[in-house]
């Protein structure tokens, strides 16, 4: 690991220095240190400040940004009422990576794709402009949606995806102490041809907390598949929330994990579903429109038939129809 | 930089640099070799400890940031001659081989113990809401963030769920 120094914030003001790279659980980016993907010169460990509490407001909870993973999965409102984001959150990590992890840190996590993380090699995250070798490279696990040509990697976070699910906001406090509040779409941006950037964030910019909404009518539910049952990132992953009514589809909410480069939500699925009588042919139709762009890298290839099943399987499961 | 660490319930003093992680501070500063350190990247739970009651990878955390925390390690769990519950159930049910893991097998399966008596939910549990049920399923899933190269998990298994048997848990399946 890099030499750095050691800030401690010990009130808000003190947390908004543009010269540090913020800590909280410190499970991401410390690995990341350690392999010297990341190297920054100034650690400002955020962990002090009062951001603990998940707090109930009127048909919403406003979680703050330091709730660990595994508080956040067992809060009897997460799991009576958003259960699609207790069910994300136990997907995830181990026992020992939830209880250190938090929201805000959760929702910062790096990509991983093994370019990234291997330092002898061209990436244009890590390293603008020098290249991506997982394209025609080993790319099993990456994107198949909202890909460039600069960048396939994958946004890794299974909270990420229920809550994108769930409509949740992003509460950003600036360093003058205004309020910025974000949908994850507007919060995560697409690679394009800057990989690097990868959030809207800006120096001296810290995550509060996130909104949640009032929940979603209907049934709740998080998918995940992956390589082993317990302690693996997804391979395809949903997060959904559908509500049937008088034998149709009366609304729905899908967001999906392992695809992209942001936590995948796409509005033309949820409208080509809502007015339907649920039945394999729709739920087919469904994962069509979801997989209309999806682009193939050699490895991944597998991944669209596999979202396809997973996509009319949750659909099968959540509206009772049977496959 | 000069820190103190709250270890086993006593105030240690420690002059380390920023980087030294908490397994580290552990180890090579306070002499508490119980924890391991297997992967150093958080895979394999070696270096589980508990920070305030709570398990966590000792090797993903700086020492510096955890002061003002009340840290446990296997050292403050038991000794010979006056082992804990779980600690004598590995024993009995030969919860390892070479032994290398099993401080943090123990150490993470006190606290999920703790979490179950809790009813904190798992990704196994059919319902968030009903307590679980603490069957086979249900440790192999708390407890896969501590991998054991020699595979005893079969003896970790029985160990576990003895220990919770004698400690008084709702153990209807485990009991089976």
């Amino acid at each position: 690991m890099r030499p750095f120094d050691y800030v401690r914030a010990e009130t808000r003001e003190e947390a908004h220095r543009t010269d540090g790279r913020i800590i909280a659980g410190g499970t991401n980016l410390l690995d990341l240190m350690k392999l010297q993907v990341e190297t920054p010169e100034r650690l400002l460990d955020v962990t002090r400040l009062d951001l603990h509490e998940i707090e109930e407001a009127e048909n919403s909870v406003r979680i703050g940004a330091l709730v660990t993973n595994s508080e956040l999965a067992a809060h009897p409102l997460i799991r009576e009422r958003y259960g699609v984001l207790s069910r994300a959150l136990l997907a995830g990590a181990s026992g020992q990576l939830r209880n250190k992890a938090t929201t805000g840190g959760n929702l910062m996590q790096r990509t991983r794709c093994p370019y990234f993380y291997d330092t002898t090699q061209p990436c244009n995250k890590r390293e603008p402009g020098s290249g991506c070798q997982a394209i025609g490279g080993v790319n099993r696990i990456l994107a198949i949606l909202g890909t460039s040509e600069h960048c396939i990697a994958t946004h890794p976070s299974d909270m990420a995806v229920a809550m994108r699910a769930l409509d949740a906001r992003i509460e950003i406090e600036t360093p003058s102490g205004d309020l910025r509040v974000l949908t994850l779409d507007e919060f995560y941006c697409l690679p394009g041809d800057t990989p690097h950037i990868e959030t809207v964030l800006e120096p001296g910019e810290l995550i509060v907390a996130v909104h949640l909404p009032e929940p979603p009518k209907g049934r709740q539910t998080y998918r995940k598949v992956r390589d082993r049952s317990s302690y693996a990132f997804a391979l395809v992953s949903v997060g959904a929330a559908i509500e049937v009514e008088n034998g149709k589809i009366a609304s729905a909410a899908m967001a999906f994990g392992g695809l992209g480069p942001r936590p995948w939500r796409d509005q033309a699925v949820e409208e080509m579903l809502i007015g339907e009588t649920p039945s394999q042919a729709v739920f087919e139709k469904a994962a069509d429109t979801l997989l209309a762009d999806a682009k193939g890298q050699g490895e991944n290839d597998f991944k669209i038939p596999l979202t396809r099943r997973v996509v009319v399987s949750v659909l099968s499961e959540l509206t009772g129809v049977s496959q | 930089m000069k820190m103190t660490l709250s270890v086993n319930g006593e105030s240690r003093e420690l002059d380390i640099d920023p980087r030294t992680t908490l397994l580290d501070a552990l180890r090579d500063h306070l002499d508490l070799t119980g924890s391991k350190k297997g992967c150093d990247h958080g895979q394999c739970g070696a270096c589980t400890v508990h920070v305030n009651g709570r398990r966590i990878n000792s090797c993903l955390a700086l020492a510096v940031m955890h002061e003002g925390d009340e840290i446990t390690t296997i050292e403050g769990v038991g000794e010979p001659g006056n082992l804990s519950p779980l600690q004598a159930a590995f024993v009995k049910h030969d919860g390892y081989q070479c032994g290398y893991c099993t401080p943090g097998q123990i150490m993470s399966a006190k606290a999920m113990l703790d979490e179950f008596g809790q009813g904190w939910p798992s990704n196994v549990s059919d319902s968030l809401t009903d307590a679980p049920d603490f069957s086979e399923a249900e440790i192999k899933e708390r407890m896969s963030g501590n991998l054991c190269r020699c595979s005893a998990y079969p003896g970790i298994c029985h160990a576990i769920r003895d220990a919770a048997a004698d400690e008084g848990m709702s153990n209807r399946e485990a009991a089976e």
